[in-house]
Formats: structure tokens, sequence, C-alpha cells
């Protein structure tokens, strides 16, 4: 079990203005207002600060969390866990920039409270490859050049692997329709549909 | 996102009574609307209650009715074998709607509950009667091309975005609602609202009380069907017309059939008049034409969505079309 906040050697700028931030609102709040325990109001306000414990498997390591019930599995990912593959598209579930798998299932992570993934498994795309090998998905995708700016990229990968794992990637246009909440601004489609067939027919398990 | 209380349980009545004793309480199923909404402001739950782990999952075919679990996902459902084989439009309908990453969260329940919404919904800075009652609509008059043809009223002309409940209104589903005083259960057409004076209220679901199945009764409705879905790309976007059409069919006479629409409309259309036309006829082009023209009644463009009075006709004669070659 890893304690998330001991695997930081210093804290970003990031990191710093948000506590900094925190601080300033905790010692703006009147103690009474915090303790509180009649008034209904006040012990709502007090338990806005509270974060919910979470248990997780990210790539397969266990983490033991303590997040705001607020914070989505995308800023989870990203701003705690300083996994920064997967990536902020649009951050309301219409870009698919943000897919991961959770328990094997693609989601858009932007959509998801983090505090409702409690004792799921995580896979983000640090986990795809082992060491140096890449994942077959990884690798089609340079072989067909399936990007360019590479924003998207794992998104698209994380979702055709899923494409492929749900049945759903028998014909381009089948990849396509399947596909279709990953969005490209590049236009790389057509070489993105190639690298997914690919892997497909050939037929190893990913 | 305002911050808020999070709640779990796995018990339905404690989810019931959690929710009785607390009007600011919302229920959370897959959340991606909901979550949405509150990202964009549209929407601040003091508390959310989050239901994904009630025993309401299960998809199961008992005395000719399929019983379908709230909770059970989109791609869940699409993907089951009964579904596939006895409701194929249910399955068309379901995979038309949103994208594959969102259809394995969403739920079923959900997809009901996802806001009948426009883009001033959205809009925190415009008006909106939905959203805030009271101060106006600003798609009348504005940016309306995606906007309702059918049962609109002055205060609003958004439309109801889900192509499922489409397909489960042209399959007479029923919805049973639980709430700390048992169960009811209603027909599903019944279900969704049109705006009227009330724009804010998207449903007849009342407080208090949580969705927790489908049901479907059996029918001969899986083999001449079609889920046509017209829209600005061929995928992962919301319907401009969309036709949900099933024929029972016997020497080319039509014994049985069901019309619904999508993106019509502030709640799923079904087209009873076009039914009736059609019940007892040929199955021909012109009988088609017909029913498509008996549905197009009472219709009312806004401007820019006055290509729907003559796209949505001919996306009936279509669906109807495509279904009758079926088999």
């Amino acid at each position: 079990m890893s304690e998330i906040d001991n695997n930081q050697s210093g804290d970003t700028r990031r990191d710093f203005l948000k506590k900094t931030s925190l601080f300033t609102a905790l010692s703006l709040t009147p103690l009474t207002v915090l303790k509180a325990a009649d008034n209904k109001v006040d012990e709502r306000f007090a338990e806005l600060f509270e974060k919910i414990p979470l248990n997780l498997k990210v790539n397969n390591k266990p983490y033991v969390l303590k997040v705001e019930p607020r914070v989505t599995l995308l800023d989870l990912l990203r701003e705690q866990l300083h996994l920064t593959g997967t990536k902020k598209g649009c951050d309301h579930g219409q870009c698919g920039a943000c897919t991961v798998h959770v328990d094997g299932e693609r989601v858009n992570s932007c959509l998801s409270l983090a505090v409702m993934n409690e004792g799921k498994s995580i896979t983000t795309i640090e986990g795809l490859a082992k060491g140096d090998e890449l994942h077959p998905m990884q690798a089609a995708f340079i072989k067909h050049d399936g990007f360019q700016c590479g924003y998207c990229t794992p998104g698209q990968i994380m979702s055709g692997i899923a494409c492929i794992r749900e049945g759903h990637a028998n014909s381009k246009e089948e990849i396509r329709e399947y596909m279709s909440g990953n969005i490209c601004r590049c236009g790389a489609y057509p070489n993105i549909v190639d690298a997914i067939q690919e892997v497909k027919e050939k037929g190893a398990t990913i | 996102m305002i911050n808020f209380q999070y709640l779990r349980t796995s018990v339905v009545k404690t989810a019931l009574n959690l929710l009785a004793k607390d009007p600011k309480a919302t229920f959370i199923a897959g959340g991606t609307n909901l979550v949405d909404l509150m990202k964009r402001g549209v929407t601040a739950p003091e508390k959310l209650i989050d239901i994904n782990h009630l025993p309401l999952k299960q998809i199961e075919l008992k005395n000719n009715v399929l019983r379908i679990g709230a909770l059970t996902s989109n791609s869940a459902l699409a993907e089951n074998a009964i579904v596939k084989e006895k409701f194929p439009l249910l399955m068309l309908a379901l995979q038309s709607g949103a994208s594959a990453q969102l259809r394995n969260v969403a739920t079923v329940g959900g997809n009901m509950m996802q806001r009948t919404r426009c883009g001033y919904f959205y809009d925190t800075t415009m008006p909106c009667n939905k959203r805030q009652p009271g101060s106006g609509c600003g798609a009348i008059g504005g940016y309306n091309r995606m906007h309702a043809i059918f049962g609109t009223s002055e205060a609003c002309i958004a439309v109801h975005p889900s192509d499922m409940c489409v397909g489960l209104v042209a399959l007479e589903a029923q919805v049973v609602i639980a709430s700390t005083k048992g169960e009811r259960k209603i027909n599903f057409i019944d279900f969704h609202r049109l705006a009227g004076t009330t724009p804010e209220k998207d449903n007849n679901l009342q407080k208090g009380e949580l969705i927790v199945r489908l049901e479907i009764p059996l029918n001969n409705l899986n083999k001449n069907f079609h889920y046509l879905k017209v829209r600005d790309r061929s995928s992962y976007a919301f319907a401009l017309v969309s036709v949900a059409a099933a024929l029972e069919l016997k020497d080319g006479v039509i014994s049985n059939v069901r019309l619904a629409m999508g993106g019509v409309a502030h709640k799923p259309w079904r087209l009873t008049a076009s039914e009736n036309f059609l019940k007892g006829k040929q199955a021909t082009i012109a009988n088609f034409e017909a029913a498509a023209k008996l549905a197009m009644n009472g219709a009312k463009g806004f401007g820019e969505n006055d290509f729907k009075l003559k796209l949505a006709p001919n996306t009936i004669i279509e669906a109807l079309t495509v279904a009758k070659a079926k088999a």
C-alpha cells in the first residue's frame, strides 16, 4: 500500500497553490462553524471540508487515498497521482481524451467522481507497456501514424483496446462507429482505424 | 464544481429513507449527465446519494415480461442476448445513443432521468425557464435548430435527447417506481412530461421516488423493425429527428404497428394517429406516406428548425420502408 502523500519529494506549484488557498479558506472560517453540531447548515458547511477515504488500484498498484467528493477520476489521476498521460480535453464527456479502463471497461474519467470508484481497478495509458516493450496497440499507432499532435492519442489507444475486447472491431465501419466517442482534431481517423484493425486481425490477446 | 456531501448505500430501503428525509439530496447513478451539469453550475445538489451499489442490475424474462433493473448499464442492456433476440429495436436505439464510453456508465434509469435540455439550459448566462423558472426562453426567437416541433409551449421548446426512451415508448414499456410508501407502476409514455407552464419538471417522478426497473411485455415486433436516427454526423450526435418503427405483417397486411419519434418534443413522441391509420392496411409506400402526413398534424417550426417539418415525415417513411424490407 502506498500513501500518495509520501510519494512526493516536493510540491508542484499547482499543489502549493491548492494547499495555500485551502488554508486561507480554513483560516477565514470561524472554528465555531467547523465544529458546530447542532445547526444543520453549519454541520454541512463543516463537512464540506471533509475528504473521503478511497481505496483503488491504478495500473495494478494499490492506493489508499483521501479525496473531496467533487474530485473527478481524471483530476485524481492527473493532479494527485501525477499520471498525466490521461488527457483533459473538453472535460465534459464529449471528446474521449480522458478515456481510461475501469474494471476493464472504457469510461470517460472526466465524468466519473473519484469516490464512486471505491475498490475498482483503473488502467491508464501508463499501465499498458511492459517495461520498454510497447503494448501492441501503442506499436500499431506508431506504425500507422495514428496521430499528429498526439493529445487525443492516450484516449484513442485506451478506447481502441476496449473496442477490440468488446468485439466491435470487425470492420472499418464498425470500428468507426464504436470509436466515435474519441475525437481527433488533427483528423488522423483513417490511420487510427488502420491501427485498430491491424491489432484486431493479428488476433493477439490484448 | 461546488462541493457536496457524498453518501453511499447498497440497500434500496436505506437509499429511499436517505432521500425522503433530505429535500436537498439527489441520487447519482452513472452521473454522465448530472456531473456534467454540476461542472457547468446548472445544478448544485448539496448531497449526492450514490445508488450504484443497489441490487438493481438484473435482466430477466419472466412470465412473458422482460424485467430490466434500473441500474443496468446502457451497454449491458444493448449486449444482452434476450434483448438482441426479442427486442432488437431497443438494441438499435441503445446503440444509436451517446458513445461507447458513456453507454458503459450510463444506466437505464439515468438515461430516463437525463435532463430535457438545450444550449440555453446549459448556458447559465442566458435566460431559460427550465433552469430558472420565469427567466424566459432563449430558444424561442434564438438559436433553435435542434428544438421541438410537437407539444411545445411558450415556456420551453427543448427536446428530450434519449434514443433508448424512444424505443421503450414504441415497445410499450412500463416503469416500476419505489418510495418509502411502496411501489407504483406507470406506462413509459406517461413518465416524461411536456413543458407546459412547468418546464422545470421533465418527468412525473415525485420527490423521494426511485426508478427500480422497467418491464416490457413480449411481442412479435422483432422481425420488421428499424431505428432511424438522422443527425449532423453519422455517430455520437443528438438526433435532429429519430424514428422507432416496428411492424407485424401478415400477408402484406399490417396487423400491429408501433411508431415513436425522438428529437421532436419535450418527451419521446408516440405517433398514435399514424399507428391507428396503418393497422389493417397494406404495407405500401402510399400508406406509409399517408401515415407520415397524419403524424405531422399540429407540428410547428420555430424558424431554424423548420426543416424538421419536412425531415420528420421523410424519416417516418424511410424507417417504415426499411422495417418492411427486413426479415
